[in-house]
């Protein structure tokens, strides 16, 4: 099984190999844009939630575009293998467990996840945000790159057509992307919204990674929601590949 | 070796197989004559689990096939219809995921690779991205890849279409040299002369019965190995004779231009079906 992982994971680092110094450069583009407008624009200009509004908006800025990058890793690539290129039934003849494969695709996309992260960190770090860097903040931000490329798999599956892909973007992600606690706390929204919210995977990303990045502790409440959602991401894709065969 | 009885699928109320059965020896190379829309995709599919069937029984190599049975992988090799060759990688680096699916040994990955390009005379192109290549050359790195595992059987879903004259018969040629080594084959194809140059016996598939399943030879003799086709009002007209002499004295009594050819496998689809096989 391990070897199985390997493989698929293997197809997948060459075809990112081939181009990370263009993956990185273009991985840069948005998280700059965002450091630029909401920690020297917009952030010098407020005072935020005990400190300041650059510190406040990094792991934000971090959960989102890893939500981002790991579900466009395995969804979009994914979606075109199963309808368009075909390519995906070369693994459905192959003797390999579809559990293999969905943790392989699952790894591959966290590792396009991990890197991009790495980048802003990296960036922030640069534009003066402070925070903790600790083991928990990596496993918040890892389990977080798990959790969305499991969930693109789950959509890669479901959707009937490339276009399905782009409007699941739209009326699923977009939205997580801004309201999810990413660039403000969701406390002085309605009740209701806020009730939502709380349902929703990324606000947890969101707190625990703000816990961490503060007092480097980990929120197990928002933790143990990020796990449940990956199992059973994890669970509805394996289910999804039997079912891939007619 | 491949043994299928009453096998059925339906897809909702329309009836993709009906009821199919047949026997495909060892070495055999036989094929699925068909128009699109005959069940030959579908049968490929169900015989390479891609597709479930709803009733009857597979028996390959002594082994029972069902969705789950995991034996039967590494000894198929399958070429689809679609190219769906990894658009992102070489031509080297789609065998050697191949490879790899199949749990070939590293050094016995690197010879039976080496071995294949220069089989399918893709040597020269082992290291361009797969866009690169002409049509042919795809489906000779799609017969390469399927071969990478050393299957016993070898099934190809329409091989050759889409290709130009001189491709196709490449890739006859290709073909015929596999069975020679004692690999079972199974190909689809609505090309009529593919199936009479490649095929050792024709099973003829319409609308998910198979109609018929003989050699062609003998497929042609029982029909009458003479045909005299001429034009009338109502349309191109055949006549079927078993002698020779029969057949020109036909001709004598026509008043119009008439020819006579040998028959084939067209003639005894047309008379079985009504209708050409061509799509």
């Amino acid at each position: 099984m391990i070897y199985d992982i390997i493989t698929v994971c293997w197809r997948d680092w060459l075809v990112l190999k081939r181009r990370l110094g263009r993956f990185i450069l273009a991985r840069m583009i948005s998280p700059i844009l965002y450091l630029v407008a909401f920690g020297w624009g917009l952030g010098s200009q407020i005072q935020a939630y005990q400190g300041r509004y650059i510190d406040f908006v990094v792991p934000g800025i971090l959960a989102l575009n890893s939500m981002l990058l790991s579900f466009n890793a395995v969804g979009s690539p994914l979606n075109m293998s199963r309808l368009y290129h075909k390519t995906l039934e070369e693994y459905l003849v192959a003797p390999i467990s579809y559990t293999s494969f969905v943790f392989g695709k699952i790894l591959s996309g966290m590792l396009r996840g991990f890197i991009s992260s790495s980048v802003i960190i990296l960036l922030a770090y640069l534009f003066g945000a402070h925070f903790k860097l600790g083991l928990v903040f990596w496993f918040v931000l890892v389990l977080n790159c798990a959790l969305f490329a499991a969930l693109g798999f789950v959509a890669a599956m479901y959707m009937g057509s490339h276009e399905e892909m782009a409007n699941f973007n739209t009326y699923v992600l977009t939205p997580m992307s801004f309201l999810c606690g990413t660039f403000f706390t969701a406390d002085r929204l309605p009740v209701l919204m806020q009730y939502v919210l709380e349902v929703l995977p990324l606000t947890h990303t969101s707190h625990a990674l703000r816990q961490a990045a503060g007092s480097g502790e980990l929120l197990w409440s928002s933790a143990l929601v990020m796990i449940l959602y990956t199992a059973g991401f994890i669970g509805i894709s394996i289910v999804k590949m039997r079912q891939c065969k007619e | 070796m491949i043994s299928i009885n009453k096998l059925t699928k339906k897809y909702g109320e329309r009836t993709a197989l009906a009821e199919v059965s047949l026997t495909i020896g060892q070495g055999e190379i036989f094929g699925l004559l068909g128009p699109n829309g005959a069940g030959k995709t579908t049968l490929i599919r169900i015989l390479n689990r891609l597709t479930a069937f709803d009733s009857g029984e597979i028996t390959m190599q002594g082994t029972p096939l069902t969705m789950n049975s995991k034996a039967l992988q590494t000894a198929i090799g399958l070429v689809p219809q679609h190219i769906n060759l990894d658009g992102e990688l070489t031509v080297l680096e789609n065998l050697e995921l191949h490879g790899r699916l199949y749990h070939l040994p590293k050094e016995e990955r690197k010879v039976r690779i080496k071995e294949l390009l220069s089989y399918v005379e893709l040597a020269d192109r082992a290291d361009d991205f797969v866009q690169k290549l002409s049509g042919g050359m795809k489906r000779r790195l799609m017969i390469a890849r399927a071969l990478l595992h050393q299957p016993r059987l070898l099934f190809l879903d329409e091989p050759t279409v889409g290709l130009d004259p001189q491709v196709r018969r490449r890739l006859w040629d290709l073909i015929l040299s596999l069975s020679s080594q004692g690999l079972t084959v199974l190909l689809t194809t609505h090309y009529i002369e593919e199936a009479e140059a490649l095929c050792q016996r024709v099973a003829i598939m319409e609308k998910g019965r198979l109609i018929a399943c003989d050699t062609p030879q003998a497929m042609r003799q029982k029909l009458g190995t003479y045909a005299v086709e001429w034009v009338d009002s109502a349309g191109i007209k055949t006549e079927f004779f078993t002698e020779r002499p029969k057949a020109l004295s036909f001709i004598e009594q026509l008043a119009g231009n008439a020819v006579l050819r040998d028959t084939n496998l067209e003639d005894v689809f047309v008379e079985l079906t009504g209708r050409k096989v061509s799509p």
